[in-house]
């Protein structure tokens, strides 16, 4: 590769000091904050505190609640990034056919991008909630007993349907874009060999497609692990009886409402962990296997 | 006459300058909604325009145990209110932080006011006192659990509407006949089960909730809420909620929407809902909170909440506190907050005053939280429930509950659980 001299000494530092700085602010300060207190055990005022090795980290670990939670954020993460990357693909193969009115359309769908999580959540609640909820109470109606606030795998759908909902219009974006990028001659080519629609599709446009796939995948992920706070709070607050109780809930919950600090640091710092380790995953062995076009 | 004319305009400006700079502002965060947030907004105001030095600045902070949480990282980036409004679970947390809180009782003599004791309820004064009769907060709204029934379910399913069921049995069996008759799709629902069906219940019938006193006696606690009493209790209503007699509808007072919808016909709920309920113009009764033949009535306990102050604050600041909370404690503050908004009055004489108005045979019902919480005198299982992570022990109680309501588990196991459990929870927290 070509070496690029900067004749200046100062200034490319200068240029990159303040996303430096903003990294150290933002990330390295909480982070060694978080390493700090998951040591520590330490009273909710912060008037006394004392140093307990790696006791809060054992007390996690051992905790059946925390398997618990693991169990049900690689569940949501999953159904989340499956869901809406499912349908985003199938609104943007659609969207790519139609003729007339596309930008119209497409507009549209980006709509619910602009939502914020907890607002998003709160859409959801609303239509669904089973004292308020106009669906719900549709839903009872017709024989199904809809009931979010006891029955978890109900309280999961919700939010699951709503995280994916919100994140719809994210994948649809990238893969509209990614169709687009797809040379039309390799899809007359094919047509002209006789390949239908579908098998179009399987064999040219989703290997294709993959890149985009790929790089969505890992967004997808990032999302349902960390983005989806505010959904989670608003709708189901972890409940029933801990059925949505996420990693990053967790964290939260036992941290800001048991008030137990040292637990909740040392489970801050397992999930910097996991997602290091998942990130560095995808790129090693997932990213390999992408055809890059 | 021109030189005079300008001298006063000047004069008249530096006056509002100077009231202007001088109204020292105090911060007041609370939990309140609906229409015991208009009754917050309406008493700063009144203080607001008694007097001229202080300025009470109500702010909204979420739930209750938002509020507090927020207090506390306020307190931790030495940012505090000068008040805040913490809920009785999070009384023990508030009181264990001691370096953390200024006591109400050293306000008001910073601020050259006499605490009379033999002035306020008794009741609510000790619960909100360390064992030594030293007042750590200033009780606000105290409330009671009590029952409300919607009368015209009542009457379409043949029930006498005029007297509402008095023990648990017979508020089950009003509940099945609700439902089955068609008179509501739902017979029962309640607020809070953690605080009505376990704290309140554990007072009301006379059963120990946990060892030393409930927590009164000693931080130590071993949670007992699974003894026979509980266990046939809750039972009862996991039965019900399999048939779709008893309808859950959250952890705190989400389950007033039930009943003000009428989708259910009878409620267990603080005495301080009594606000939204009126506003929804359901044909409402009010009862006393249920009890169990053989064991209850004893007393209730107080719930609601309780105005803290923060340690390092200004002398200027305390003072103003001070000045509040003697605003508050005055007949006709607390005659208006107990007749509108349903709480409990901190005040004998208030209680007296309203008695005297005839307020209570005109509201038949209205004297039943103050009866229930001052009737008897407490037990050691009545006194009240003390835990330094009562919250906590709350949200494990509540999702155990969610797990046996939702059909998963019986009413034993799910109370043996939340005991080991909250057990755990409460040697983690004490070892802190």
């Amino acid at each position: 590769m070509q070496r690029v001299v900067f004749p200046n000494k100062i200034l490319p530092y200068v240029l990159v000091a303040p996303q430096i700085v903003l990294t150290i602010v933002f990330f390295f300060w909480p982070a060694s904050q978080a390493l700090y207190q998951s040591v520590m055990r330490e009273d909710p005022f912060g008037l006394k505190s004392g140093f307990v090795g790696l006791a809060n980290f054992s007390a996690v670990l051992s905790d059946e609640s925390y398997l618990n939670s693991l169990k049900v954020t690689v569940i949501f993460s999953a159904s989340t990034a499956l869901l809406s990357m499912g349908l985003a693909l199938l609104l943007a193969t659609a969207a790519d056919r139609v003729v007339r009115g596309q930008t119209f359309y497409r507009t549209l769908l980006i709509w619910p991008y602009a939502v914020a999580p907890a607002v998003a959540g709160m859409l959801w609640l609303f239509m669904f909630n089973p004292a308020m909820g106009t669906f719900a109470y549709i839903l009872r109606r017709n024989g199904f007993y809809w009931d979010p606030l006891l029955n978890g795998n109900h309280a999961m759908v919700l939010i699951v349907v709503a995280a994916a909902w919100k994140q719809i219009s994210y994948n649809f974006l990238f893969f509209v874009a990614g169709l687009q990028a797809i040379p039309k001659s390799l899809i007359e080519a094919a047509a002209i060999d006789g390949a239908r629609g579908t098998r179009r599709f399987w064999t040219i446009v989703f290997p294709l497609l993959a890149p985009t796939t790929f790089f969505l995948l890992v967004v997808n992920t990032v999302y349902a692990f960390f983005d989806t706070f505010g959904i989670i709070h608003s709708v189901t607050g972890g409940g029933p009886a801990k059925a949505t109780e996420t990693l990053v809930y967790k964290v939260y919950n036992d941290g800001f409402v048991n008030l137990n600090l040292g637990s909740s640091a040392a489970q801050s710092v397992i999930l910097m962990a996991i997602v290091v380790a998942l990130t560095a995953f995808q790129f090693r062995f997932v990213e390999r296997r992408v055809h890059y076009g | 006459m021109r030189v005079i004319g300008l001298s006063t305009t000047v004069a008249a400006f530096g006056a509002l300058a100077f009231q202007a700079e001088a109204a020292t502002e105090l911060q007041w965060w609370h939990a309140m909604t609906g229409a015991n947030n208009e009754m917050i907004e309406q008493i700063a105001n009144e203080f607001n325009e008694s007097q001229s030095t202080f300025k009470v600045v109500p702010v909204f902070k979420g739930t209750y145990p938002e509020t507090l949480n927020a207090g506390i990282a306020a307190f931790r980036s030495k940012q505090p209110p000068a008040i805040i409004q913490v809920f009785d679970a999070g009384s023990g947390t508030m009181m264990a932080a001691e370096g953390a809180i200024v006591p109400a009782m050293e306000v008001l003599q910073k601020g050259g006011f006499t605490f009379d004791k033999s002035q306020y309820m008794p009741g609510i004064v000790s619960y909100y006192s360390k064992p030594d009769g030293t007042m750590l907060s200033f009780p606000y709204n105290s409330s009671s659990p009590i029952l409300y029934y919607n009368k015209d379910a009542f009457q379409k399913a043949g029930l006498d509407a005029d007297n509402p069921p008095k023990t648990w049995p017979e508020v089950f069996d009003a509940a099945k006949k609700i439902k089955t008759s068609g008179a509501a799709p739902c017979g029962l629902t309640s607020t809070w089960l953690t605080w009505i069906q376990t704290e309140n219940f554990a007072a009301w019938n006379n059963v120990a909730y946990g060892t030393n006193e409930n927590g009164l006696g000693s931080s130590d606690v071993k949670l007992e809420v699974n003894s026979p009493l509980y266990v046939e209790h809750f039972q009862a209503i996991a039965d019900l909620a399999k048939d779709g007699v008893f309808r859950y509808g959250g952890r705190t007072s989400e389950a007033k929407q039930l009943f003000t919808s009428g989708e259910c016909a009878i409620m267990t709920e603080s005495s301080g809902g009594l606000g939204d309920i009126i506003k929804s113009g359901v044909n409402y009764g009010i009862g006393q909170l249920p009890y169990y033949e053989g064991h209850g009535p004893q007393n209730t306990i107080p719930g609601g909440a309780s105005l803290w102050v923060f340690a390092g604050k200004s002398d200027e600041e305390y003072k103003g506190v001070a000045e509040f909370f003697n605003f508050l404690s005055q007949t006709k503050v607390q005659a208006k907050l107990h007749q509108v908004s349903g709480y409990v009055p901190v005040t004998m004489a208030a209680y007296e005053e309203t008695k005297k108005s005839g307020f209570y045979e005109k509201n038949p019902g209205r004297e039943t939280p103050i009866l229930q919480m001052t009737g008897k005198a407490p037990t050691e299982n009545s006194k009240g429930v003390r835990l330094i992570n009562l919250p906590q022990v709350r949200d494990i109680l509540n999702e155990e509950f969610e797990a046996m309501l939702s059909g998963q588990q019986d009413a034993k196991t799910t109370l043996d659980k939340a005991v080991e459990r909250g057990n755990a929870a409460i040697a983690a927290a004490i070892s802190n």
